[in-house]
Parts: structure tokens; sequence; C-alpha cells
């Protein structure tokens, strides 16, 4: 999409208030960073409450009967498990066991409520359409916004505005009236700290953003610190670190396919995605740190101490909160141990770095309630 | 008796006698946001004018600085190799990248002054 057409999200008027540096972002003209800065935007997330727009995002509602078993087919995520009120992390899968776009699902009791990323979401709902047969209802909300209140004070926020959302445990889903309006809250993110992910309807987006603004813990926080945040947080980003040439065994997704599901199969690529459990594959993702100042960004070469090419970044910056550099990629399995010792070639120069575990910065999660 | 020029890619240059020294511009470090990570030509090396010859990074972005004139390198602000963060406080000043050698002093010709500059900033925004 050309940036002329891009599309503007319900609290574009409130990016540009407050003085909001706007980029293409997946074909919306979206808030990259506020005066604060991405390094101050991102601090402020680990240590108060950052509100994101993410309204860019696809919602949609799956509704009929056997839609469980029918997403079953698209997706590797044991669904059946899924109480309701719970939230899944999940991907959609092709034929050849490449991922199409990663997702969150959240089982609401008479439907499925879903979120995904912008720049699949066309691409995300004819697919449900030829892959969910007749009888089943896919409904995208594109009239609603979605908020993201992330930060270690996110909970404080919400017990002045809406009590009732606090008592949700981690990867919890639950409708509630939030100031007037019918939200849809999922007690989730994508930055590693505790937080909510908040849908609105758009009429009441903007006023429900700007009072969640009036709270001294809060802050406009933009996507440069988002990506931060989660690479911080060891989360993928689709289209950099997982696409349809990566399958969720490559990417160390695989703790998101329950024993059933793995057993069991039943989804697009499963075959593959099997014989890669039994087989092991070529290459992992990984976390890497580089041992001196300079970030590797996306496709770094990186080699081993001989220079032979094992592998490439497909995220890399600076972590603030880390105070260093830091990088995500795919390497060569024997490679892919944490204290395994690789080279980043950064701009023809190659430096020392570390395979390491992920997350870079341990994750602050309120605990999930226990399913007996 | 110094005089200072800039480059429509924001590096300045401070020239005195055939000595240059080079920095990125107060907007360019406003534009570019935090800066966490400076690599700065080595010594002695001999530069083309317009070549990349320091990269600024920023927690988002890499940016190559290009040197405004050709020389050689002969002297680098270690300072800001230790703490990028200068390159935000002191941009005009103190967190200067490099100081090159004029081999050609004519090249200075097609630099703006400040005048020129501020008014080809206004004219970005």
């Amino acid at each position: 999409m050309s940036e002329s057409a891009s599309l503007r999200t319900p609290l574009y008027e409130l990016h540009r208030e407050l003085g909001g540096k706007m980029v293409p972002f997946a074909g919306y003209d979206m808030p990259v960073q506020y005066p604060a800065g991405i390094m101050a935007e991102h601090n402020h997330t680990r240590s108060q409450a950052g509100l994101f727009d993410v309204s860019h995002m696809g919602q949609v509602r799956l509704s009929g009967a056997g839609i469980v078993a029918a997403l079953e087919r698209l997706v590797p995520g044991d669904l059946q498990a899924l109480p309701i009120g719970k939230v899944r992390y999940t991907m959609f899968t092709d034929p050849n066991g490449g991922i199409l776009d990663d997702l969150m699902v959240s089982q609401a009791g008479d439907h499925l409520f879903m979120v995904v990323n912008a720049a699949c979401k066309a691409a995300d709902i004819a697919h449900l359409r030829a892959g969910l047969g007749a009888g089943v209802s896919i409904e995208p909300l594109e009239d609603r916004a979605l908020l993201a209140l992330q930060g270690p004070k996110a909970v404080e926020v919400m017990a002045r505005l809406a009590p009732p959302v606090t008592q949700m445990a981690f990867m919890e889903f639950a409708p509630h009236r939030i100031l007037g309006a019918d939200c849809f809250v999922t007690r989730s993110g994508y930055t590693g700290e505790d937080g909510f992910e908040i849908s609105v309807p758009a009429g009441a987006a903007l006023d429900f953003a700007r009072r969640l603004l009036q709270e001294p813990e809060v802050a406009p926080i933009g996507l440069g610190a988002r990506d931060s945040l989660r690479l911080e947080a060891g989360l993928c980003l689709y289209g950099a670190d997982i696409d349809t040439t990566t399958t969720p065994i490559e990417a160390d997704l695989l703790w998101t396919i329950s024993k059933r599901r793995r057993q069991e199969g039943g989804f697009a690529g499963a075959e593959i995605v099997q014989r890669q459990l039994q087989d092991g594959v070529a290459r992992k993702r990984v976390g890497i740190l580089p041992h001196d100042r300079a970030p590797a960004r996306a496709h770094t070469p990186i080699t081993d101490k001989d220079g032979r090419a094992i592998g490439e970044v497909t995220s890399g910056g600076f972590g603030p909160t880390l105070g260093g550099p830091l990088a995500m990629g795919y390497v060569e399995a024997a490679f892919a141990t944490p204290g395994s010792e690789v080279m980043l070639v950064v701009r023809g120069t190659p430096r020392p770095a570390r395979i390491a575990s992920m997350p870079f910065v341990a994750h602050n999660y309120v605990p999930a309630r226990r399913i007996s | 008796m110094s005089k200072l020029y800039f480059t429509t890619d924001h590096e300045w240059i401070r020239v005195e006698g055939d000595i240059g020294i080079v920095g990125i511009t107060d907007h360019a470090q406003h534009a570019l946001g935090d800066i966490v990570f400076v690599e700065l030509p080595v010594s002695g090396k001999q530069v083309a004018k317009g070549a990349e010859a320091a990269v600024v990074e920023s927690v988002k972005a890499a940016s190559d600085v290009f040197t405004p004139v050709s020389g050689a390198v002969v002297e680098v602000n270690e300072a800001i190799v230790d703490q990028p963060g200068l390159v935000n406080e002191e941009a005009e000043d103190g967190a200067w990248f490099f100081k090159v050698k004029l081999s050609d002093p004519s090249e200075l010709n097609g630099l703006m002054d400040r005048a020129a500059y501020d008014e080809y900033v206004k004219g970005l925004e």
C-alpha cells in the first residue's frame, strides 16, 4: 500500500496531538515514537505503564458449531483444551509447516476472539474463509480499536478505572464494561511485562485512551519501543523472526503445541512438524548477545569462528533495559546451544557474540491461574 | 579563524587551516533519537568526499555519516564511542566525530553555510 493511501486508527488524532512521529506501518499511519523518545518510552513501560495503540491489528470473532475443531485444522495450538476465559498463542501454518501468521485466540464461550497481525489480516481472513468450511461465522471486528496497557503499574491503573479487571490472571480473557464501553480484555501483551490488551468500540476509543493518559503512571508508547520491548522479551516479530520459510520447530515454538496435537497432528503441515520433532531441524531460532557494543540488525550474517556462514540475524538492535545490543536469528542446530560462540558480520567486520537463552530481560507477568 | 559548513546529509565541518572537524548536526541527532553506538574510521584512513566514514546507531536503526571532504583521517573522538549519548547532548560541539586533513579545499565550495542549512532544514519540515 502506498504511503498516501495510509489508513488511520481511531486514535490518529490523539497521536498527532501528542506529537507522535508518524510512519507508514502495515498500511497504517502509526506513531513510531512520541517526543519522549524510544529509550524513555521503553523505560517507562518497564517501570510504569505504557499505552500502545495496536488498533491496526486484526480482531476477528469466530463462531458456529464445531468452530474449535475446524480452527484446529489451521493452527497447531490446542484449542480443545482451552477453557472458557483463557487465551492461547498459536499460529496459522501452511502445508509445508511454514508460519502464515502468529496470533492470540481467546475462548469466549459462545465464540472465539482472535487477534492477528496487521500486515497479515486480509490474508488471514481469506485463509479462515477458505479453511474453516461451512457453518462457521467469521466476523472481522473492524469497528473496534485495540489498546495495550503494559507495565508493572498497569494493574494499579486498572484498579482505579475497572477493579474487576485486576482479578484476571495471566493469559485470561473476559468481557468487561470499562468507562461505559463494552470491552474485551485479555491479560497479555507483547512487552514481557504484566498488562492488558483492551478491545474498545472504535467510537469510544479516543475518550478511553485520553482517560487512561490522565492517570499519572500512563504515557503513550510508539512502535519503536514496542519493538525493543518485545525483543528483550524474546518474542517473535512476524515477517522478521517467523514467516512461511520457518516452521514452529525451527522457530523454537514447540511449547505452543500440546502433547495431543504433536501426536495427533491434524493441522496444516503437521507431517513436517512431526518429522522435524522426530529427526530434529537443521537450524533453530536463538537469542544472540554481541560481546561488544555494536548492534547487529536484521540480515546480519552469522558465521562460526572460521568465517563459515551458519545463519542470519532476523531482529536486532539495542535493549535499553539490557543496556546493550541484542539480537535474534537462526543458526545451524549445532550452534543453537546457549553459550556457543559465533561471529556477527556487521558492515563487513566479524564481531564476536554468543548464543544466549531468551528472554533477555526476565518476564514480569502475574501468575497464571492453574488449570486442574 | 575557523569556518563552518554543512551538507545536505546533515553533517557539519569546521575548517581551521587544512584540518576539518566533522560531526552531525543537532537536527540530525534529534531525528535519529537516542544514540547507542558510534563507529569511527581508523586514524590514517583516506576518505573520499561523500563516502561513508562513520556509523551512528539509534535504538531503531543504523545511519551512515558521510565525509563532507576528501582527505586523511587524522584524529577520531573516542569520547563518543565510550558515551554515544554525547552525540544527543552536544552534536555540534563536543561530540565531533573525526578530523580530516583536506586534500582538496575547493570541495568546500559546494557546501552550505549556517543560514543556508537552516533554510534547507526548514524546507524538510
